[in-house]
């Protein structure tokens, strides 16, 4: 056990768990955020991704230890404090991405670390930001689009 | 209670505050696909509609599916409100808590009323028969492509129609004015003549008090004015947001972690549990030897999970410990050779050895498909509370009711004292119309006073499946000289569900289709399109092999089989000409067109493949599907994309083996899923040709394997007869 300081969306936050813990688990059990998937525990499938320092990182294969002093961004911190929806999301639900939904939390916020890295992204930089991100329903067609028209916003 | 046909019935009534309440029964006479064992009476489906008009004159709609992202809450509530003549902007829905509400007469009349006192028409008519018939033939399942086309068709569409027609009595009557001269629009009935507006909620309590009628009268299709419209998913903005609620998102006060391990060979037992090591890791509560698998309940589920990874636990051995993936194939096809030209019959028609005497040649190929996995994206979960005697239970599930009473069976409780709260399914595939992983969610939290979470790892998820079955498939064509059939022997393993998955679309006088079981410790679980998925690739695969006997494209030699059956050729012809069938493609690129019918929808497919590199990549699919009519033309396009994906990512990669009885594959690094670089472009078209309702969740999987193995044939001559179809160069010597 040991102290780990860090903030989630913007809340300081200290836990005190065993540092090999994966951040998954912290975010979701003990910090009851649950928006962020567990789905293969070996970072294969992207359902668990979040950001740290802005950059995306699988959640279910990054330990606590490395989030000593970190900035984390979960889907819950995607949507700013007064309820605005972020171009992404609003991108999503325009072209009615999600099916089943559960992989829907990493596939944004694999989306949103692209466009904020690459505002006007081509097919090829989508399908290197966004194939880590396994989507069993096949929204990807969808999925690029919304990330074009999130782009265009 | 009003006797509405046969198999259906209505009932209605108001209930104090003012809320009056319609529901349907219906007990649908069509052959229902056997989803899985624990249905009770095969053949029949019940499903129950409920509409609720409040006083604020919101309309709800009772949807008695799981959401498992085919938009069922949305189409269903549209269905309803079109026949309604409802404000669509203040309808909204519920998911039935469907073992209370459904199948349990008492709980059931608690849950519609609340607490309040209930009228005695209302008791008469709840007590007369409606809840009693679901009582009885409580049934719940959400798969076979049924929502739309039962669910929907017979209960929420006729619901909705009885409420108006009731509302639009009272309203009569209250006026004094016929009914014909009313008309009703957004929640409102109008009297154009009086210049008269009032809200449906005015007339409720004097619409509660008629007998429903017998027969509601329809809309026909120009006159919907939801129905065939695109509207936007209610379930969407929570999963945008991370609000959504799935069952591994379930949270409750005092739960604990269970991770899980099962036999790897699949049906043993555990002789030895050692958990030397696992007990005194840290935050292990108990380690539990459930006999037919093993689970450790700690204080989070990484916890739970590592000390799993530490037992040491040893399996009985089943005898299936020897098996391996070729000797499973042996005796499929030792099936198949021993039933020679008498295997259990499917369709016989004419007389095929007598066609295949006077043919000018035989034509025969085998094919094959392996074992695959569901591999939906949340993997396996429930939540259970056992205390007092009752049981909760917090799960994504395809089948809430079954499992409700399988929980009731195994624990020994009485089935109003179990309360199943289906929650979002991150993904269901077939998979989650199994019992197995409630039942041991139950098994693990029967031993603590408080809730225990059960999370299967991807690992278990992918071993401890219900599979698609692996088959074997021989035809055996007779041609003419000029290379048409003069008859189609078809003799075919593992035979499930729908049963007319391997018949034929084309007009062929003399068939023989009939089939062989094996036996083996693989158990079998339906799988998107279930038996669709692999007759799909059989049966198209091999008219193309014939099509090349003839010296015909596979386009031009179905049109000829399909010369008496429009709804098909017309399907075809779309797909075909939207892909622009007969251009020429570059180099390495290849065509191939498959046509399957499954759940009432017919749907084409055309595959342009490119084969230059590696691994074949499709490139585009061009898709059209009559459904009959489509209800919520956006959402049925996402049902056959997905459909699509899912059956692409099958045919190129699945292949679930199996070595000294164990299944191979562990997660998505050695089970491999498409991913958006190799994702297709699709374009779906669809053709409201007004044929009886289909589905859209599953017709979308069958056609897209076997046009990819024709587009394959077509780049490279090379016929792919098994899967996965990625490997197909590999086989090549």
């Amino acid at each position: 056990m040991a102290e780990t300081r860090f903030t989630v969306n913007g809340v300081e936050r200290v836990v005190d768990m065993d540092p090999n813990t994966p951040l998954l688990w912290v975010l979701r059990e003990q910090l009851k955020l649950t928006g962020t998937k567990f789905g293969c525990g070996i970072a294969q499938c992207g359902a668990c991704t979040i950001h740290l320092d802005g950059a995306p990182v699988r959640s279910c294969s990054t330990p606590l230890a490395v989030a000593e002093g970190a900035e984390l961004t979960t889907i819950e911190g995607v949507t700013d404090a007064d309820g605005t929806q972020h171009p992404v999301q609003e991108a999503w639900i325009t072209h009615q991405v999600p099916q089943c939904g559960y992989c829907q939390s990493g596939q944004i916020m694999s989306a949103v670390a692209l466009l904020r890295d690459n505002p006007d992204p081509t097919d090829a930089d989508i399908d290197a930001a966004m194939s880590g991100n396994i989507c069993r329903c096949g929204a990807y067609g969808r999925i690029r689009a919304a990330i074009k028209t999130a782009a265009s916003a | 209670m009003g006797k509405w046909t046969r198999r259906g019935f209505i009932a209605a009534g108001v209930v104090s505050g003012g809320v009056l309440m319609v529901g349907v029964g219906i007990r649908e006479g069509h052959r229902a696909p056997k989803l899985a064992e624990m249905m009770t009476s095969e053949g029949e489906t019940l499903v129950n509609v409920w509409v609720k008009l409040a006083p604020d004159n919101t309309i709800t709609a009772i949807v008695p599916h799981s959401e498992m992202g085919q938009g069922v809450f949305t189409s269903m509530t549209q269905m309803l409100a079109d026949e309604m003549d409802a404000d669509w902007e203040t309808v909204t829905f519920e998911q039935a808590p469907a073992h209370e509400a459904y199948a349990n007469y008492p709980l059931g009349r608690e849950f519609l009323m609340g607490d309040t006192k209930v009228p005695g028409l209302v008791q008469d008519s709840l007590n007369g028969g409606f809840l009693r018939i679901a009582q009885s033939m409580g049934l719940q399942i959400t798969g076979g492509s049924t929502a739309v086309r039962f669910t929907g068709m017979g209960g929420m569409r006729i619901a909705g129609a009885a409420a108006r027609e009731m509302i639009v009595k009272a309203a009569s009557k209250t006026w004094n004015v016929p009914a014909r001269e009313l008309r009703t629009a957004n929640s409102y009935v109008h009297h154009d003549a009086s210049g008269r507006s009032e809200p449906y909620a005015r007339f409720a309590e004097q619409a509660g008090t008629y007998a429903p009628p017998t027969q509601p009268k329809l809309k026909t299709p120009e006159q919907f004015t939801l129905m065939g419209q695109s509207l936007p998913r209610f379930d969407i903005p929570a999963k945008t947001d991370g609000t959504a609620e799935f069952g591994i998102d379930v949270d409750l006060p005092g739960m604990k972690y269970a991770a899980v391990i099962g036999p790897p060979v699949l049906g043993a037992e555990t002789v030895s549990v050692d958990d030397t090591y696992a007990r005194d890791m840290p935050g292990i509560i108990k380690v539990l030897d459930n006999g037919t698998f093993v689970a450790v309940v700690a204080d989070s589920y990484w916890q739970a999970e590592n000390a799993v990874r530490q037992l040491d636990v040893s399996w009985s051995e089943t005898g299936a410990e020897t098996l391996n993936q070729s000797d499973i194939f042996a005796q499929l096809r030792r099936a198949i050779e021993t039933a020679g030209d008498k295997g259990k019959e499917d369709v016989a028609t004419g007389n095929v050895r007598k066609a295949e005497a006077s043919a000018a040649r035989i034509y025969e190929a085998e094919y094959s498909v392996p074992f695959l996995a569901h591999a939906a994206m949340e993997p396996l979960n429930a939540t259970a509370w056992v205390r007092d005697g009752k049981v909760d239970l917090w799960s994504g599930l395809q089948n809430p009711l079954a499992v409700r009473d399988e929980i009731a069976a195994a624990t020994g409780s009485k089935k109003h004292d179990v309360t199943v709260h289906n929650v979002l399914l991150g993904g269901g595939f077939g998979r989650r119309s199994n019992a197995d992983y409630p039942l041991m969610a139950v098994e693990i939290a029967k031993d603590f006073d408080h809730p225990v979470k059960m999370i299967w790892s991807r690992e278990q998820d992918t071993q401890q499946d219900w599979y698609r079955p692996a088959s074997v498939s021989r035809f055996r064509a007779g041609l003419d000289a000029e290379g048409m059939p003069l008859s189609w022997d078809n003799l075919f393993t593992q035979k499930h569900d729908p049963p007319e998955a391997s018949h034929i679309p084309y007009q062929i006088d003399n068939q023989l289709i009939h089939y062989a079981h094996v036996d083996h410790h693989v158990r079998f679980g339906p799988w998107r399109s279930v038996d669709h998925t692999q007759h799909g690739f059989f049966i198209e695969s091999f008219v193309d092999e014939l099509a090349d006997q003839a010296g015909l494209d596979g386009y031009e030699y179905r049109r000829k089989l399909l010369a008496d059956a429009p709804r098909y050729l017309n399907v075809l012809d779309a797909a075909a000409k939207a892909a622009k069938w007969g251009r020429t493609v570059p180099e390495g690129h290849g065509l191939g067109i498959a046509l399957v019918d499954s759940f009432g929808t017919v749907v084409a497919q055309v595959v342009e493949v490119d084969v230059t590199g590696p691994e074949p990549r499709v490139v585009h699919v061009w898709c059209a599907a009559d459904p009959g009519f489509a209800m919520n033309p956006d959402g049925f396009t996402a049902q056959i994309e997905s459909g699509i994906i899912y059956g692409l990512t099958a045919a190129l990669y699945g292949n679930i083996t199996i070595e000294d009885g164990a299944v191979v594959q562990s997660n998505f690094h050695d089970y491999p899923m498409l991913r958006m670089h190799e994702a297709p472009q699709i374009s779906v078209e669809i053709i409201n040709s007004g044929a009886k309702v289909g589905g859209g969740g599953e017709p979308g999987t069958p056609p897209i394997a076997p046009a990819l193995a024709n587009a394959v044939f077509a780049a490279t001559g090379i016929r792919v007869r098994s899967q996965p179809i990625a490997n197909f160069k590999q086989g090549l010597s």
